[in-house]
């Protein structure tokens, strides 16, 4: 039985298959439709995350299986003190998989460690969260065609934000990827980031102005400057407004550049640039779904 | 000079970082142990300039090599038997410790859940780096 509890799980070799079955879900969504019959999802969301929730359990709907479980830790026995061990030994009884969302870091791997069936990281604090890194590279890879050989700009929070590091992590695996870290100083990607990129010999370069960066760029992922990472409502102000991607900036930009973000949004993309062929950050939700399908199948050993 | 007597079955730490020999008294957790535990601080040292040295008079097996290894790989190891030292044991940074030190990351699930033990694992040998098993916080200071 294999669970996903990091970014890096899985090879380069399996995520290939795991996205070619997702780009096959894509394709042929009807051939999927009843794998799931008879199996059930346990969704156990300790904070609540309506987007990451929703997508598992439209992935397991539209596999033909059920989904159950709770969205908040006040609605779970949590609330009366039980242990996510415990937790999980009891979900073990109910259902077929798990996707579990937890702010203390490490949380799904305790439950991994006490459970019967598979175990999905739908977040851990400001640990790690898989499935949106396979979202993010199933996107590129459906949308570019490819997973090498691009340049890649991330803007925004990039200290706090770990869809960030994760996705610079599993990029770092593919051959000629190039990064532009853009963000203000105070939110400057962490030294073990560049440690890792200086390690491996990785082009990268780190800048502070989105518009200088921009043109060279074949993808932007952007990143909302979240307020529950600061512990100071004034530095959450001062710096929320820092980058904000609009139709001037995005004129600088080639004709080919995709713009990507994790969602939600806040004012960090404005609007405007929703209606840009460019802007691919709604695809990538539904992107989101495709992988969480396959995962799911492939955790369950249905295909 | 101080005259520390001889014993007969169980180990001598040398070469201890002088100042240590307490923490690594606790750690081993030689306060439960009911035998003979002379501790000499501050000894004089050719390499060190001054050592610290532990002698405990109790089976070696008692002894959690992995714990001295976590503290400090370079500590010598002498084991005693009718008298005189036997062996001389290496010690290697441990890959795992369990519930030796605690992950002090507010944010970890260790933090809520109590009965949950405490394991590290060296994550970078070379800069002797362990990680919290379940949130991969960098155990910051080393003993």
């Amino acid at each position: 039985m294999r669970h996903l509890m990091r970014p890096l799980d899985f090879s380069v070799e399996e995520l290939d298959k795991l996205f070619d079955l997702a780009s096959d879900i894509e394709k042929n969504p009807a051939r999927y439709a009843h794998m799931c019959e008879g199996k059930k999802l346990a969704t156990c969301f300790y904070e609540p995350s309506t987007r990451t929730r929703l997508s598992f359990e439209s992935a397991m709907l539209n596999l033909g299986g059920s989904v159950l479980g709770f969205s908040d830790a006040n609605s779970s026995s949590a609330a009366k003190g039980e242990s996510v061990s415990d937790t999980i030994r009891v979900v073990s009884c109910f259902a077929d998989i798990c996707a579990m969302r937890h702010p203390k870091e490490g949380a799904p791997m305790v439950a991994a460690s006490r459970s019967k069936i598979p175990v999905i990281n739908a977040g851990d604090g400001g640990h790690h969260h898989p499935t949106q890194t396979l979202t993010d590279l199933l996107t590129i890879r459906s949308l570019k065609g490819r997973l090498d050989h691009f340049k890649i700009g991330l803007c925004g929070d990039l200290k706090f934000g770990r869809t960030v590091h994760s996705l610079i992590n599993a990029l770092a695996r593919y051959e000629s990827v190039e990064f532009v870290l853009i963000s203000p100083d105070e939110l400057r990607v962490p030294d073990y980031i560049i440690e890792m990129l200086n390690e491996k010999g990785i082009s990268f370069k780190e800048c502070t102005r989105l518009e200088e960066a921009i043109p060279e760029l074949d993808l932007l992922y952007m990143t909302r400057v979240q307020k529950e990472r600061f512990f100071n409502e004034e530095d959450y102000v001062r710096l929320k407004d820092y980058y904000v991607l609009d139709k001037k900036k995005m004129k600088l930009a080639k004709e080919d550049m995709l713009v990507l973000h994790p969602l939600p949004r806040v004012n960090e993309i404005s609007v405007e640039v929703d209606e840009d062929p460019r802007a691919a950050y709604f695809k990538q939700v539904q992107y989101g779904v495709y992988v969480r399908m396959a995962l799911i199948l492939t955790l369950l050993e249905l295909v | 000079m101080l005259n520390v007597g001889k014993i007969e079955e169980g180990f001598v730490l040398d070469h201890i970082e002088a100042g240590k020999s307490m923490e690594l008294y606790h750690l081993l957790q030689l306060d439960t142990l009911d035998c003979t535990v002379a501790i000499i601080k501050n000894a004089r040292s050719e390499k060190k300039g001054r050592k610290d040295i532990i002698k405990v008079e109790c089976p070696v097996d008692m002894l959690n090599l992995d714990v001295l290894g976590f503290i400090d790989h370079t500590i010598t190891v002498n084991v005693i038997e009718n008298g005189v030292i036997t062996e001389k044991l290496d010690l290697a940074l441990p890959k795992e410790i369990k519930n030796v030190i605690k992950c002090k990351n507010p944010r970890c699930i260790t933090s809520i859940e109590q009965e949950l033990p405490h394991v590290f694992f060296l994550a970078d040998p070379e800069r002797e780096v362990y990680r919290c098993k379940y949130c991969e916080e960098k155990y910051g200071e080393r003993a």
